[in-house]
């Protein structure tokens, strides 16, 4: 269990973590959603070891983060940040060979080599095995990322925001693979994502930030409401749930209302106006 | 079926791994005529052949050769042409490690200022007429007590949690500006004779090997490339960016710390005998890099043969442009690094 214990993160007078608490069990996914700048990334370098906390504890199995243990600490971590550009002359297989990267010797073995290639096999990129890095897309990069981040073998996956320039397909193909893994290894997972859908559908547990303060964590059929997305993305949505009880959060534009009055009002104003624009 | 394309990839992975070595071979035996070529190439032309025979003698295969020849090769010419290869494959082996540690392919040593440093260090001990030590003691002393401290700067820098890399390279260019000023300066209040020694040293020049010399530079370099071969993975991690090679278990401060004084010990003892050597450490290990990629287990051997070749080559270079006389291989290096270097911005570009 990963346990964190009112932990305050100040960085240049910003509150980025505030008084914040909670304990995340292994075997699950837990997603960590909240508008931007609200301290998702900064909580995840937070735990990783990467970013002074100015009070607080973070604890797993029986240890503490300690600034002097910093290396033995990260050991149990995978970690895959947001920044997926690969600008290097390296082959797809290196750049995933380098996640186990204290098991790698002068000559490479074979057994290392398959390892790699079979992470790649696993999320339907086998292909790409001997193709240069700097050639691909940002979507194959960051799925050859996250090939990278599984050959780590952590006990804690973090991973901030991992579909980001995923299409559909991968998006589930990454989740799906996640969330398998996960339960079958007993991880903790630890992903930062931004659509609440996605969330919704994979987290076990979700974590809702907003300026710095955990305000709701919980299962997301439990929390995700109306109230709770306009709380936290001042946004109004629809949710629906589907048979097995899983939200679905449809967003509402905020001005159509007020547009649809004015066309439905003044139709002839509206296209005289759009007309003079035109010259 | 899954398996065999596994099988498949892994053999096309040794595939890849065998073209970099023959690669590396390939310019090694390009290095070696060179080589040959270097110690040829004098006031009295040697063939060829003869100082391949000299050569092979040395090593213990006995041949017949001419003793005239015999000594002319082992005692005059054999010193300045592995000094070549020495330095050149230092300082690109320097730039190599300089630009996956900033991350920039712009970065070498010399445009980090520990040349420019070395310099200075060397003029001011000329203008204190060497502290009353002997000059060939004192003038290396002085480069190479500049140079490191210039890379202690650095050091300093690299060890502060939130200095980037970009940072790195602009202090690195300050210090550049910096100890040339200073340079100027010492030179500005020199008398013309010392501004002229001054001057020549600036220039670098592999007259002053000797066997001694030569022994202090190749220990340094084969400790230092053992250091560099050890943490070959690590750079190549680091070439993912550091926040990516801290998420694989890199120690970046550590790393950057040990690669700093690894490169800063090799520059400073390289510059400190030969003087400042501009180019090699910028244009080698991007040729390199164009060749075999950026795992380092490859980059790295082949950024010092690249460097040793250019060298070398320049070596043969500044002997034959004005027959007789030996021209300064500063400025050679400079006027055949120059086009490479357009090549490769424009290279780029495209």
């Amino acid at each position: 269990m990963l346990q964190v214990n009112n932990l305050n993160v100040v960085i240049d007078d910003l509150v980025l973590a505030k008084d914040m608490s909670f304990a995340l069990e292994s075997g699950k996914v837990n997603v960590i959603i909240g508008p931007n700048g609200t301290g998702k990334s900064t909580l995840l370098k937070t735990l990783f070891g990467d970013i002074h906390t100015k009070s607080g504890e973070i604890t797993f199995a029986n240890e503490t983060l300690q600034r002097k243990q910093l290396s033995r600490w990260r050991k149990q971590f995978g970690y895959m940040p947001q920044d997926i550009r690969l600008d290097v002359e390296l082959s797809v297989l290196e750049v995933v060979l380098l996640g186990q990267l204290n098991a790698l010797g002068f000559r490479l073995d074979d057994s290392v080599i398959k390892e790699a290639l079979s992470a790649l096999d696993k999320i339907g990129l086998l292909h790409l095995a001997n193709r240069p890095v700097n050639k691909l897309s940002g979507g194959q990069c960051q799925m050859i990322l996250f090939a990278q981040a599984l050959m780590r073998k952590p006990q804690i996956l973090m991973l901030d925001e991992p579909v980001s320039a995923l299409d559909l397909h991968f998006q589930h193909v990454l989740l799906d693979h996640l969330d398998a893994q996960t339960k079958e290894q007993g991880w903790i997972t630890i992903m930062v994502l931004h659509d609440l859908n996605l969330a919704a559908q994979y987290a076990d547990n979700l974590l809702v930030l907003k300026d710095g303060k955990l305000i709701a964590t919980g299962h997301p059929n439990n929390i995700l409401t109306p109230s709770l997305v306009k709380n936290v993305y001042n946004v109004e949505a629809d949710i629906t749930k589907d048979a097995a009880g899983i939200p679905f959060v449809r967003t509402i534009r905020n001005n159509r209302a007020a547009t649809s009055i004015i066309e439905n009002k003044e139709p002839k104003e509206q296209a005289i106006k759009v007309a003079e624009g035109a010259f | 079926m899954q398996s065999a394309l596994i099988s498949d990839a892994v053999s096309s992975q040794r595939r890849s791994e065998k073209r970099r070595w023959s690669v590396i071979s390939i310019l090694l035996i390009i290095l070696v005529f060179s080589f040959i070529l270097d110690v040829a190439t004098g006031p009295s032309l040697l063939n060829v052949k003869d100082v391949a025979n000299a050569l092979l003698n040395l090593i213990g295969f006995p041949v017949e050769v001419d003793p005239t020849t015999q000594v002319i090769v082992s005692s005059l010419r054999l010193p300045i042409a592995i000094m070549a290869v020495v330095v050149g494959g230092v300082l690109g082996v320097g730039g190599a490690e300089m630009q996956t540690l900033l991350n920039n392919s712009m970065a070498s040593p010399y445009t980090l200022g520990m040349a420019a440093a070395a310099g200075f260090g060397a003029a001011l001990m000329l203008y204190f007429d060497s502290l009353g030590l002997n000059t060939n003691i004192a003038v290396p002393l002085g480069a190479f007590v500049c140079c490191m401290l210039a890379a202690a700067f650095l050091f300093a820098l690299a060890t502060m949690r939130h200095i980037s890399s970009g940072q790195l390279i602009l202090a690195g260019i300050a210090l550049l500006f910096l100890f040339q000023s200073l340079l100027s300066l010492v030179q500005f209040v020199s008398s013309p004779e010392l501004s002229q020694q001054i001057l020549f040293w600036l220039f670098g020049s592999l007259s002053k090997a000797s066997w001694s010399n030569l022994s202090i530079i190749i220990s340094v370099t084969v400790v230092c490339m053992f250091f560099l071969i050890r943490d070959a993975w690590k750079l190549t991690a680091l070439r993912l960016g550091e926040e990516r090679a801290k998420s694989l278990g890199v120690n970046i401060t550590r790393l950057r710390l040990r690669t700093l004084l690894i490169v800063a010990v090799m520059t400073a003892t390289v510059t400190s005998f030969v003087g400042i050597i501009g180019f090699v450490g910028i244009v080698a290990p991007n040729i390199a890099k164009i060749l075999v990629g950026e795992d380092q287990r490859f980059f790295l051997p082949l950024s010092f043969i690249i460097g040793a070749f250019l060298l070398s080559s320049a070596s043969v270079l500044s002997k034959v442009i004005v027959p007789g006389a030996l021209f300064p291989i500063g400025i050679v290096t400079a006027i055949i690094g120059v086009p490479f270097f357009f090549w490769l911005i424009l290279g780029k570009r495209r």
